[in-house]
């Protein structure tokens, strides 16, 4: 048998029918639905008069535009928004779908919440109408995200209508240094291949330093793969993956976690399998980054310089130009010494249980030095394990505020959104023009980073803090 | 699905690389539970001010572009999220064909949904098609899918690729649930032997 890579071995394991021109059908194994890009997909099936395939395969939550402040639970009060959600509410009911409702404790961002009750297990296909599916890869399944019309496509059919992409791997080689984390990987290989880069791919994720991370830190590795342009990001399962889902509400139980761990266990890629395009980079010498444009891949070392427009070439001439316009910044300012208004931690990139223990190890016993900060746990039970720890109470100490679970100010589709020329830390994954606010301005970083750049009111180098 | 044929309409130039989703229809418009009406927003924080009134600097507010149906962009056009409210709001205003040197896969898949045919040439086509664009009401840009060509005014034409299974469906204005459905046997014998190798799914 010819050699595979893992994304090869998870189509062919998926592959429902081939047509003679190579159109293929894509068995789907999770879908998961938010209110925001499903009520059009659930109206079409029922002007069809058609029913949803697999209703115990298919995972509804409600997080982009819900509140986050404490009084959500008397109900939300943007009409708009409102309808979206009780939109969902009902779908879930009606369609029979597996449903967390805003007021429930499990209630959380999607791609927190699919791994968190172990919906999400290797060598599955997961889709959801969200970009930031990718997420899921971290387990070594083959995730991505899909347009409303898809999603109405895999709720009537548990099927994706696919062309293969082709294979990119991503190693990153030997081990990090202090005050690096996995959101300086995932940036700093954005920042190398450009946005674009990964466009047609899918990327799979290797190489000691990636090993080395936490179940946490590879979610939030593959979360951006879509920044880089790939629609799915994936990283072989180990020992790791598999004590991370042991006893999740969803994994499986006795023999049949036997089983799935015998299969799990041939999920990588062969030694002599083929790559289509092949990134390295050594882990020693990634920094912690910031961005300092309007692009994911406007990406530098937090003790580098604004950079000038005339030091790029083509397009990219204008384009910086424009993002440092924007981003209210002078070629040659160091980064370091930029002013901060607002800090959000949070969202599926950075809104894990690690996440918040690495913002607090930094704001243990210290105040802001901003305007406002927040942190949005990922998950209800990220939040309550986060008061359990102490860490809820290090943060309200600090100046945080201390928010309920949603997708908060990463697209600021609920009320919390910056304000126009408003410069803000950001754990998120886009710091696109407009992304948290008109206006707004994002700085993309780690948790760590981000508390830091808290505390002393300005971009920060996390290692002058360590 | 509204067929796409050919179309004959004046272009819109935008020459930004890395038009994302965000620019495309910022995200207090994905709101709806409709997938009409999105045009009036489209490019909204680019095509009007704070205030609401139109900037008249921007392409689409100029009255040469007022009824484009063809947009010329940059490079990785569509970047960002999945949201289909993009092609909806681009479809909407009446635009049926974008060209541009690359799409992000996402956005590309969302317009061939939608009656959109994205077209990807090389930069050097989209640079001349760009100074086309630019002539306003006085270029026309000619797109025919079933012959696979972009011509010029001035008679020149490029060729470009497209999936033939896409184009069909474009060309028919054919739903793919439907066309799915029609295989239900192969999904039917799919699960049933996925239910064996892998009952814990």
């Amino acid at each position: 048998m010819s050699p595979k890579t893992l994304y090869d071995k998870i189509w062919d394991a998926h592959l429902a029918h081939e047509a003679e021109d190579g159109t293929c059908l894509l068995y789907i194994d999770r879908h998961l639905v938010h209110e925001v890009t499903s009520p059009q997909a659930f109206e079409g099936l029922r002007m069809a008069n058609r029913t949803v395939r697999a209703p115990d395969k298919t995972i509804a939550v409600p997080d982009h535009n819900v509140p986050t402040t404490p009084d959500r639970v008397k109900g939300i009060e943007n009409p708009e928004s409102r309808i979206q959600v009780e939109a969902l509410d009902k779908n879930a009911e009606d369609f029979g779908i597996h449903y967390y409702p805003v007021n429930d404790v499990r209630q959380g961002i999607v791609h927190i919440v699919g791994p968190e009750q172990g919906w999400t297990l290797p060598g599955m296909t997961v889709v959801c109408g969200d970009s930031h599916t990718a997420t899921h890869g971290a387990f070594g399944a083959l995730a991505h995200g899909i347009g409303t019309s898809e999603v109405e496509h895999v709720l009537a059919t548990q099927t994706l209508i696919q062309r293969k992409g082709k294979n990119m791997k991503v190693e990153i080689t030997g081990t990090l240094a202090p005050g690096v984390t996995a959101k300086d990987i995932t940036l700093s290989v954005i920042g190398a291949t450009g946005t674009a880069g990964g466009t047609g791919h899918v990327i799979e994720y290797c190489g000691e330093a990636i090993r080395a991370l936490s179940m946490e830190g590879r979610m939030t590795v593959c979360n951006m793969a879509i920044e880089g342009g790939a629609r799915a990001g994936l990283i072989a399962p180990d020992e790791v993956t598999y004590e991370y889902i042991k006893g999740r509400p969803h994994a499986p139980k006795g023999a049949q976690w036997e089983a799935a761990l015998n299969w799990w266990k041939t999920l990588y890629s062969d030694d002599d399998a083929h790559w289509d395009k092949v990134v390295t980079l050594k882990g020693e010498e990634i920094a912690p980054v910031v961005t300092w444009g309007t692009s994911p891949e406007d990406v530098l070392p937090i003790n580098a310089e604004v950079p000038d427009p005339s030091s790029f070439a083509g397009g990219k001439v204008d384009a910086v130009r424009r993002a440092l316009d924007y981003m209210g910044l002078k070629p040659g300012q160091k980064l370091s010494e930029v002013e901060i208004d607002t800090v959000f931690i949070g969202s599926c990139t950075n809104g894990r249980i690690e996440d918040l223990r690495a913002a607090a190890e930094i704001l243990k016993g210290k105040k802001i030095a901003v305007k406002r900060a927040m942190i949005v746990p990922g998950s209800g039970l990220v939040r309550a394990q986060a008061e359990e720890e102490g860490l809820a109470d290090i943060f309200k100490e600090a100046g945080f505020e201390w928010r309920l679970a949603g997708c908060s100010m990463c697209l600021a589709m609920n009320p919390d959104q910056l304000s126009p020329g408003e410069r803000c830390a950001a754990t998120s994954n886009r710091n696109f023009e407009g992304r948290q606010g008109r206006g707004g301005r994002t700085h993309l970083m780690s948790p760590a980073m981000a508390a830091a750049a808290a505390v002393t009111g300005r971009l920060t180098d996390i290692r002058e803090m360590m | 699905m509204e067929k796409f044929e050919k179309l004959s309409g004046i272009a819109a130039p935008l020459p930004l690389i890395n038009v994302d989703t965000d620019m495309i229809i910022p995200k207090q418009f994905l709101k709806t539970i409709k997938r009409s009406g999105l045009g009036v927003n489209l490019f909204d924080e680019m095509r009007y001010d704070d205030d609401g009134r139109e900037i008249p600097d921007f392409v689409l507010n100029k009255p040469q572009y007022r009824d484009a149906q063809i947009l010329v962009a940059g490079d990785n056009f569509g970047c960002g999220s999945s949201r289909e409210h993009a092609p909806w709001a681009i479809k909407d205003f009446g635009i049926r064909c974008v060209i541009a040197p690359s799409y992000a896969d996402i956005f590309y898949n969302n317009c061939f949904k939608n009656g959109i045919l994205p077209i990807a040439l090389p930069q050097d086509q989209v640079d001349v098609l760009m100074k086309e664009a630019e002539k306003g009401a006085n270029a026309r840009i000619e797109v025919d899918l079933e012959a696979q060509t972009v011509s010029t005014s001035e008679g020149q034409v490029f060729s470009f690729e497209v999936d033939a299974f896409k184009k069909h469906c474009l060309l028919e204005g054919l739903d793919d649930i439907g066309l799915t459905l029609a295989k239900a046997d192969a999904i039917d014998s799919f699960e049933a032997r996925a239910a064996q190798e892998r009952p814990w799914v």
